[in-house]
């Protein structure tokens, strides 16, 4: 295929080039009805998931999924994150990208083929303009046909539900961000937060215009994920392939009657090419616009199939299984190019970060303390010669119910605390007890004091501990400036 | 050199032609919707140039349609901002503020309104940290010239001290005894080395001896017969180990010799009644804040008050 015939492309370039619509014919088979299942899914996870109820008692939201962004917290399920544990969300995208990396590696661009957004609801458009306009001809005629009242009529309705389609799209997606019963009811009587209108309306637009219009124009040209995949590929990536050197030279049934043996296996159907949702010609060699959904696969095999030829003249096969191929030698079983070195490796970093996290989920404490020492003053002298220290104490009790906290000090022995708030000098001892909100930060002004003759410098910490659980307490170091004695 | 452009094969495009060792150009060219999208970019440009203010002319950037601008939004935040604080102000308006602490939570609005109040007016003078300097009291210590409870702190910063013109004024009157000819420099040695005595500096020597009658004849009529000060003529303590001019020799002898005469102004004559009383909360939370008006013993004399080292609007 390196000798590709130039006129295979536009042979009048100008500077500019318009998009050729393309009219995907409906097919079935395996990897059709995969596109399937993974449309059901993605879809059903996408709108469902912000209706999903969690119970979480009286002081947190009972939404199962929700990015409160309001109140800077994300609850998902049994876990809850504050602001200060974003690495964890950090560290799912850190997955995400060695996921990708991991896939990339094993099968090529599985992702742009079956579970992208675009991908998902461009095929989701492409099945409601078959339904509206009839298969590939008839669409194909209708685009063509001039415009009339029957043509318009068809536009309209075609249009009217993609519509429909992207506002439901742009629509779930702001359910992630507020309770979605009480926006549903305040998004409708029009008593919502203006963002929400504006982002179901950028988001209705984007859905609209990107799956109806852009379709593979946004692979093509606008998304930068194709030209980076390139670098992750390697000769043992699953790629759509065509295997040319069983399929060239082709000829029609006809011709392979007429000359049998000089004509290949591809009876240049044109299947290939009529199924394929960014209009591309497989038979051309890997190429950029190719997303690896395999439809063409799916419609070759049917095809082999009626004419009584082999399946897989079109097929997910490496580059060094096709070079392998041609030279007669024996393939590479299909699970030894999945489980090589490099996937093995890729999945044992996904692995190791996913446990890491994982672990430290289990870890974590929902009662965190930490103080900042006044700066400005660093210590106060007293009438009686003793020194004063200040410090900004915040306790984030990060369960959902009120708790007693205890916090006491260790080290400086002859120091004693108050609260700036509620205590007073006279009552300064080595322990206070703080009453916590749930789910929140409470911020204490807290005062601490050394006699005079204490010595220099000195260095404690301040333990909390919850008096209602034995759960692990935090501590926090800090240091006592007396300034020079 | 443009005239070399050929078909690549392996992509079926055309080159521009041109050849840097062996790298050459495709000449792919550009989605038709790219060329709309550029257009609509200019489009909108030239809408965002008619309605906001986008051209600089040498009196700012007039116009605009929509007559934008970001004083007006920050103008607009500035009033939204007191609208909220309104009901705030009108409680702390309506709230003595002796009786502030029960209620923690104006308190807690009333020492954040004071604190930005602080930056603004008091810092200048007292240090952004109310540390103070030499001659501005450290406002964070327990000691404190006219007093550090709550209706004490608001009536100093709203009277302010040793203005003449405002009768209300904090208001005593330091001798200097040098400079007068009361005591000879001699003399003010003595007393300087009584003082430092009492503040436990220096040992007892047959110098503070001596000073120690003259302290009693000249000076404990304010600052007591102990050397603990008196608030109701802003004396200061002199037997802690704070200072607001200097507890080394040669500072006492000048202060003795001179006298001191820190002033603060009235701020009831520049800010309204309900900053000042943030004011006050703000400089009551900083840690020396008292609780109760300690007992004011009766002055002895108020015309021949004499408060010498420290004087301003509190703190010692």
């Amino acid at each position: 295929m390196a000798e590709a015939d130039p006129d295979i492309t536009d042979s009048a370039l100008g500077q500019y080039q318009k998009r050729k619509s393309v009219f995907p014919k409906a097919v079935d088979g395996t990897f059709r009805r995969l596109k399937w299942a993974i449309m059901v899914v993605t879809l059903t996870i996408y709108y469902v998931t912000p209706w999903l109820r969690w119970d979480r008692g009286p002081y947190a939201p009972d939404q199962a999924v929700l990015v409160d962004l309001a109140h800077r917290r994300f609850f998902m399920f049994d876990i809850e994150i504050w602001p200060h544990e974003f690495y964890f969300v950090a560290g799912l995208l850190v997955m995400a990208g060695i996921g990708l990396f991991l896939v990339t590696s094993a099968v090529g661009r599985a992702w742009c083929g079956y579970a992208c957004p675009q991908t998902v609801w461009t095929d989701l458009f492409q099945h409601i303009e078959r339904a509206v306009d009839g298969d590939r001809n008839a669409a194909i005629r209708l685009q063509n046909a001039p415009w009339g009242p029957a043509k318009i009529a068809r536009r309209l309705l075609k249009w009217s539900i993609w519509l429909a389609v992207s506002m439901g799209t742009g629509g779930a997606w702001i359910f992630y961000f507020a309770d979605a019963p009480t926006l549903m009811h305040d998004f409708l009587h029009g008593t919502a937060a203006p963002v929400a209108y504006m982002t179901v309306f950028v988001l209705t637009m984007t859905t609209f215009i990107f799956g109806g219009f852009m379709r593979e124009q946004v692979c093509i040209y606008m998304c930068p994920w194709p030209r980076i995949q390139t670098a992750m590929m390697d000769e043992k990536s699953l790629l759509v392939t065509y295997r040319h050197w069983r399929g060239e030279p082709r000829g029609s049934l006809k011709q392979a009657q007429a000359k049998p043996g000089a004509i290949g296996d591809c009876i240049d159907c044109n299947q290939c090419v009529a199924v394929c949702p960014t209009g591309i010609d497989i038979r051309e060699g890997p190429q950029i616009g190719c997303i690896t959904c395999a439809l063409c696969i799916d419609a070759c095999d049917t095809v082999m199939a009626q004419v009584g030829r082999p399946r897989g003249l079109i097929d997910y096969v490496t580059f060094e299984d096709a070079s392998k191929e041609q030279e007669g030698q024996p393939t590479t079983p299909i699970l030894k190019t999945l489980f090589r070195p490099r996937t093995l490796a890729y999945f044992a970093i996904w692995g190791g970060i996913g446990l890491a996290l994982l672990f430290a989920l289990g870890n974590r404490t929902r009662l965190d303390i930490s103080a900042q020492h006044d700066r400005n003053p660093l210590f106060v002298r007293m009438s009686d010669g003793s020194v004063r220290n200040a410090y900004t104490v915040k306790l984030r009790n990060m369960e959902s119910r009120p708790r007693t906290v205890r916090v006491t000090m260790e080290g400086a022995p002859q120091a004693r605390m108050w609260l700036g708030e509620t205590g007073s000098r006279e009552a300064a001892a080595r322990s206070f007890e703080a009453n916590l909100a749930p789910d929140a930060v409470t911020k204490l002004r807290l005062f601490v004091v050394s006699p005079a003759g204490d010595g220099g410098r000195q260095e404690f910490a301040l333990v909390v501990q919850a008096n209602d659980d034995a759960a692990p307490s935090d501590k926090h170091e800090l240091v006592l400036e007396r300034g020079g004695e | 050199m443009a005239d070399n452009k050929r078909i690549d094969h392996p992509t079926g495009t055309e080159t521009v032609g041109h050849e840097w060792d062996g790298i050459e150009e495709l000449n792919t060219p550009l989605p038709r919707w790219w060329l709309w999208t550029f257009y609509a970019t200019v489009v909108f440009a030239i809408g965002y140039c008619v309605v906001y203010p986008t051209i600089p002319t040498a009196n700012g950037a007039p116009g605009g349609k929509l007559n934008w601008s970001s004083r007006d939004e920050l103008e607009k935040t500035l009033v939204a901002r007191q609208t909220e604080l309104k009901p705030i102000h009108a409680a702390l308006a309506a709230t003595d503020i002796a009786a502030l602490p029960g209620k923690p939570e104006l308190m807690s609005q009333a020492i954040a309104g004071g604190a930005a109040a602080f930056k603004v007016h008091c810092v200048q003078c007292h240090g952004s940290g109310a540390v103070g300097s030499k001659g501005y009291p450290n406002l964070n210590d327990d000691d404190w010239l006219w007093g550090g409870d709550l209706a004490t702190l608001e009536k100093t910063i709203a009277d302010g001290i040793r203005q003449p013109e405002h009768k209300a004024t904090r208001f005593s009157q330091m001798p200097a005894f040098g400079r007068d000819g009361i005591l000879q420099p001699a003399q003010v040695d003595d007393v300087t080395s009584y003082v430092r005595v009492l503040a436990k500096q220096e040992r007892p020597s047959t110098s503070s001896a001596r000073g120690g009658s003259l302290y009693s004849a000249n000076c404990a009529v304010c600052h007591g017969p102990d050397g603990t000060g008196m608030r109701s003529q802003g004396a200061p303590n002199l037997t802690d180990g704070i200072w607001l001019y200097g507890g080394d020799r040669d500072t006492i002898r000048q202060t003795i010799t001179n006298s001191r005469y820190g002033v603060m102004p009235a701020w009831n004559l520049h800010l309204d009644t309900v900053t000042i009383r943030m004011l006050a909360a703000y400089v009551h939370s900083l840690g020396g804040g008292e609780a109760a008006p300690a007992p004011t013993p009766a002055p002895a004399d108020a015309t021949a008050a004499a408060a010498p080292a420290e004087a301003a609007n509190g703190g010692g």
